[in-house]
């Protein structure tokens, strides 16, 4: 069970928080002009890396924030944390 | 008491204090500080219980928690009764009752020991292969392997025992209080590191602490008497917190250990009464130092399984530790040094030493030539061949060894022992390293798996012979090391000890002795627990298993309760032997926690009964149960189901209920909806998109239904939602899904438009609801509110009104989930009880009639409203509700739109939802209930469920609402619902079955 750094709060344990998924995922903005095989991409389509993955997390029992989390999924240890809007920091 | 096996020792045990208890029913005597092994032990009894296959008499082997046989069922009272003990673990206390598992009708006399003697019939994978053919049958057989395996029974009455968590935080957690755990403790502490020290004994020290012996010494005093004033010393230290009769059981990702403590395993039942049995820490630690030792290895040959036969190193703590003879004419097989401790430690204490017999060529360290000084017989290159005794070990055969290894050449010998010693040498304890992700690297000097240094993970180190050292000296002088360069220490009291030992010097390894007879006719024991042999490796091998999770798993070897601890290492040995393949590159299999088995009570702690979840209650519970509510669970809430009068089934009730609210007027606690209150400049433009239907036009004080999608197209959660102001909505959703349409609604505010001014706020609890339905809704409405003018003009339906009730504010909204003239009203929660007593006075002269959830889901479903998560879920559509009225087609967007025209979301043989009529109006469908077209097809199409039923009293007949592939083209049609006994006869009809025009709306 991992620890988290929440920018919002500082280290908290991970029962505090639940897992969003891939991150940097963006909804289109006219989803009505996609094709059934673009709009797929969206929906269902993603990677779930064996290593370097960046993911949404929220603190869910905590601030209620969504910020990202850079965590090599191999291992569960987190290079990097930043909120929302930020630029996702290079990967390692 | 017999005193025969005892000697007059000594430190641990108290022999002032005897302690009675009883053994497959027979009264015997042990001391205060014995396990029940070591009692049994001093009362001559090996044989403790049968082997889990051929139920071959099996004896204590061990002295710790690697033990395989020595397994027994403590207590026969049926809520505390407690199986899979360790004799070899459990402290003896007065009145304990222990019996032995796996054997019928007793440990002596043994049905199941027939498959001892058609053992050739069962060889590994046997039950695999036998009893999965043909598959018809494996209902008749699993009757019969259940009741022939078995280790123990469960306990059959609730567990009144308590149980307790406790987090902890510290900077290092030392586990092992071996010599290399307390250098480690004390070192860390002396440093102003918070230190927590566990060790799974009752006694610090580990195998060091009755190390008496003077090859090895540590400042001019023997290694037993030092490590006791070391003991003693860190006892005063202050941030030193120690834990013994805790053991480690789970080593997870960022240092979070799991660590169960006895607190009263030990005691008589009338010392455990009202104090906590056990307790689970959950441990956080900046650092964790590994000192959890080692295990010593048995050999394998032939009849290496008999009761008697041990580990030398168990035998050796018997003496020296408990004070308790293993035998009285003892024998020692060994391949290195360590069983030459134990022959001194039995020559001190007067017991006769038949003979040593050693694999090895010879031996000069100073340990053996010690021994040799007491005319010890020691057989050089020899082999045991062979073991007699049934019960007990009454005789040895050895052979000389060939030079390689593989055979046995010369004489043979017999020799009388009751009591053999094995010693194969040691296997470092590395489960927690792994369990913590560490790799493990082979040393082929002595066959042994040790934390790689390069791929441990950070904060941690591993110290003492459970990272390779096994000379004492070795041992002192790299944990000291290891523990300042891990602790940045600059000076140790222990920088300068002077340490003396006995080097071992000649090494010699044979995974699998050799006999004078063909392996085929020996019983090499792999797994004393669960029966596999060296045989059974080289059949899994020859039939192609070739991955050592494979081996493991079709032989069994290593899936006992002890988990392999004893001979993983012979079973790799001999794959890696026999494939010709370097252990190292062969690997180990996956050490998963728990280390040693945790109690389902240590596990749930305080989580139990009412506390094992929240339990929401409304602010008027207290009325329902008054007046005699029957409860259902609505996720954690508490909701009233229905409220039974003179004695009256939940059907009658439901029946009057549903009557009432439709003839006069009925009340309901709607408290549980969630509610969550929309502020900001752009609330509108967020409803629209969160729902399918339009909402900038929405006049305030008006109400509107909205469906919420998810992305996927699918149906998600509805309810009502009425604009409070120009920048102010208050949604409800349903009462299961309020928390995560909370969540999802702040998911797409933080993530997807940020740019939104819009702010959420739950307010479920701050708000209870009280519905009132039914044509004389009006009259309880002007009774309670005389200001609010009723009319349909002023107070149309879908509207809202604020207003005030005995001078408390509250929102009235006239909406309606019953069809019926009905309102809600809204008010604080502290209040709620008062109104909702105010409307039941009120409405007394109309019969005003509490219902509950289920007359609430009757009489929705009489009207063919949709509740989400019975008639959806999660797969169907708005569309296959037949709800495409809902969909705000000209749109933009909103969550969901896209999907509604993907390719599979616009087929037209979707499950759609339809209502269905039975043809015999009495007979009531089951809810889950199967669809079909035709009786005798095989096998037959399920066209469908029924998800909702119920028996309409306002139709005077059976209704139900069902999910059918192409449901809405099936209007009129007949199908089949069959049923274990008949079949019932249904037709296909509108959703809708009361009041079809919405008249009663505004009657
Ligand atoms: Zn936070």
């Amino acid at each position: 069970m991992f620890i988290i750094n929440c920018p919002y709060c500082g280290e908290r344990d991970q029962t505090e928080f639940s897992s969003g998924g891939e991150a940097h995922i963006v909804r289109p903005k006219q989803p009505t002009e996609l094709s059934d095989d673009e709009w797929a991409e969206f929906l269902f389509m993603r990677k779930n890396i064996k290593g370097i993955q960046f993911e949404r997390w929220n603190h869910s029992h905590g601030c209620r924030k969504w910020f990202n989390v850079v965590r090599d999924t191999s291992n569960d240890k987190i290079h990097a944390v930043y909120k929302m809007g930020e630029k996702p920091p290079a990967n390692k | 008491m017999s005193q025969e096996l005892r000697i007059n020792n000594n430190k641990f045990i108290d022999q002032t204090t005897r302690l009675s208890f009883k053994f497959n029913g027979e009264k015997l005597y042990g001391y205060k500080g014995d396990t029940l092994a070591s009692a049994l032990l001093a009362n001559n009894i090996h044989l403790v219980g049968r082997s889990f296959k051929y139920h071959r008499p099996r004896g204590i082997m061990t002295c710790g928690s690697e033990e395989p046989n020595a397994i027994v069922q403590i207590g026969n009272d049926p809520s505390l009764t407690d199986p899979n003990v360790r004799a070899t673990e459990i402290e003896l206390y007065e009145g304990l009752e222990a019996f032995s598992q796996n054997c019928w009708p007793n440990v002596k006399f043994d049905i199941g020991g027939i498959n001892n003697f058609l053992s050739p019939l069962l060889p590994a994978g046997f039950y695999y292969k036998t009893f999965m053919w043909p598959a018809s049958f494996w209902e008749k057989y699993e009757f019969f392997i259940r009741h022939s395996a078995g280790l123990g029974k469960s306990p059959s009455k609730p567990d009144p025992d308590i149980y307790d968590h406790k987090y902890y935080h510290c900077d290092v957690l030392v586990v092992g209080g071996g010599i290399s755990g307390i250098m480690a403790a004390k070192l860390s502490a002396e440093n102003n590191n918070e230190t927590l020290l566990l060790d799974d004994k009752n006694t610090l020290g580990g195998a060091t602490i009755y190390q008496n012996n003077d090859c090895f010494q540590i400042d001019g005093t023997h290694t037993n008497y030092w490590l006791e004033k070391e003991i003693n010393k860190i006892k005063n230290i202050k941030n030193l917190t120690i834990k013994t009769r805790t053991s480690l059981a789970a080593y997870h990702g960022y240092n979070y250990l799991l660590a169960k403590e006895n607190l009263t395993d030990h005691l008589s039942p009338d010392e455990r009464k009202g104090k906590i049995r056990q307790r689970l820490w959950k441990i956080r630690a900046k650092k964790v130092i590994i000192a959890t030792g080692s295990i010593e290895r048995p050999l394998i040959f032939n009849n290496n399984d008999r009761p008697g036969i041990m580990l030398s190193s168990a035998i050796k703590k018997f003496i020296d530790f408990y004070g308790v003879k293993a035998g009285k004419e003892i024998s020692l097989f060994t391949n290195n040094d360590s069983a030459y401790e134990t022959a001194i430690s039995l020559k001190k204490s007067g017991v006769n030493i038949v003979s040593i017999i050693d694999i090895r060529d010879k031996s000069s360290s100073k340990i053996v030539k010690e021994v040799e000084k007491h005319k010890i017989k020691i057989y050089w290159k020899h082999t045991i061949v062979n073991t007699e005794g049934y019960r007990r070990i009454s005789f040895i055969e050895i052979m000389k060894l060939s030079d390689d290894g593989s055979g046995v050449i010369g004489k043979k010998i017999k020799l009388k022992t009751d009591c053999l010693g094995i010693s194969g040498g040691w296997t470092p304890m590395v489960h927690l390293f792994t369990q913590s992700g560490g790799k493990l690297k082979f040393r082929s000097d002595d066959n042994v798996f040790l934390p790689d240094k390069n791929k441990t993970p950070s904060d941690q180190i591993s110290i003492g012979s459970c990272n390779g050292d096994f000379d004492i000296k070795d041992i002192i002088l790299n944990s000291n090391k290891a523990v300042k360069t891990f602790l940045g220490i600059e000076n140790s009291s222990f920088d300068n000890l002077k340490v003396e030992s006995s080097k071992e010097e000649m090494k010699r390894n044979i995974w699998l002795l050799p006999s004078d007879k063909p392996i085929g006719k020996t019983k090499p024991f792999l797994d004393f627990q669960n029966d596999s042999t060296a045989k059974d490796v080289k059949l899994a091998l020859r039939e192609g298993f070739k991955s050592i999770e494979h081996v493991k798993r079709y032989t069994t070897t290593g899936m006992g309760t002890d988990q392999g601890k004893l001979s993983n290492m012979h079973a790799l040995g001999i794959i890696a032997e026999t494939t010709g393949t370097n252990m190292g590159e062969l690997g180990t299999t996956t050490f998963r926690p728990p280390y040693t088995p945790l109690t389902f009570g240590a596990i749930v702690g305080r989580n139990v009964g009412e506390f094992f979840d929240h339990t929401r209650k409304t602010a008027m519970h207290n009325w329902h149960v008054q007046n005699k509510a029957k409860f259902e669970n609505v996720g954690q809430w508490k909701r009233a189901w229905y409220y039974p009068k003179n004695g009256e089934t939940m059907f009658e009730a439901v029946q009057r209920e549903s009557k009432a609210a439709r003839e006069s007027v009925g009340i309901l606690d709607a408290s549980t909806l969630g509610k969550i209150d929309i502020q900001g400049t752009d609330a509108s433009e967020f409803l629209n998109r969160v729902y399918t239907n339009a909402w900038s036009k929405l006049a305030i004080g008006k109400c509107r239904y909205g469906l919420m999608l998810n992305e996927d197209g699918m149906v998600y959660d509805d309810g009502v939602t009425t604009r409070l102001g120009e920048n102010h909505y208050i949604m409800t959703t349903t009462t299961g899904g309020a928390a995560n349409v909370l969540t999802k609604l702040e998911d797409y505010l933080q993530t997807e438009w940020p740019e939104l001014d819009v702010y959420l706020t739950t307010v479920t609890d701050h708000f209870s609801t009280i519905s009132i339905c039914g044509p004389n809704s009006k009259k309880i409405l002007s009774k309670v509110i005389p200001d609010l003018d009723l009319s349909d003009e002023k107070f149309p339906h879908m509207s809202f009104k604020n207003s005030i009730i005995d001078g408390i504010k509250c929102r009235v909204m006239r909406i309606s989930f019953t069809g019926e003239h009905s309102y809600e009203i809204n008010i604080q929660s502290n209040f709620a009880k008062h109104v909702w007593e105010l409307c039941m006075d009120a409405g007394k002269n109309y019969n005003i009639t509490p219902y509950g959830t289920e007359t609430m889901h009757l009489l929705r479903a009489e009207k063919g409203f949709i509740i989400t998560g019975q008639d959806t879920d999660g797969t169907m559509t708005p569309s296959d509700l037949q709800m495409d009225w809902i969909i705000g087609k000209k749109k933009f967007d909103f969550i969901g739109k896209r999907s509604l025209y993907r390719s599979d979301t616009i087929r037209d043989d979707r499950k759609q939802l339809v209502g269905l009529l039975t043809d015999d109006p009495k007979e009531i469908l089951e809810e889950g209930a199967q669809i079909v077209e035709k009786l005798n097809q095989k096998p037959v199409e399920m066209l469908g469920h029924v998800t909702s039923s119920y028996f309409s009293p306002n139709l005077n007949k059976s209704i139900a609402l069902a999910v059918m592939k192409s449901g809405k083209k099936l209007k009129g049609k007949k199908f089949f619902v069959p049923m274990e006994n008949k079949n019932i006869n249904v037709t296909v009809t509108d959703t809708v079955f009361f009041d079809k025009e919405n008249k009663r709306l505004n009657a």
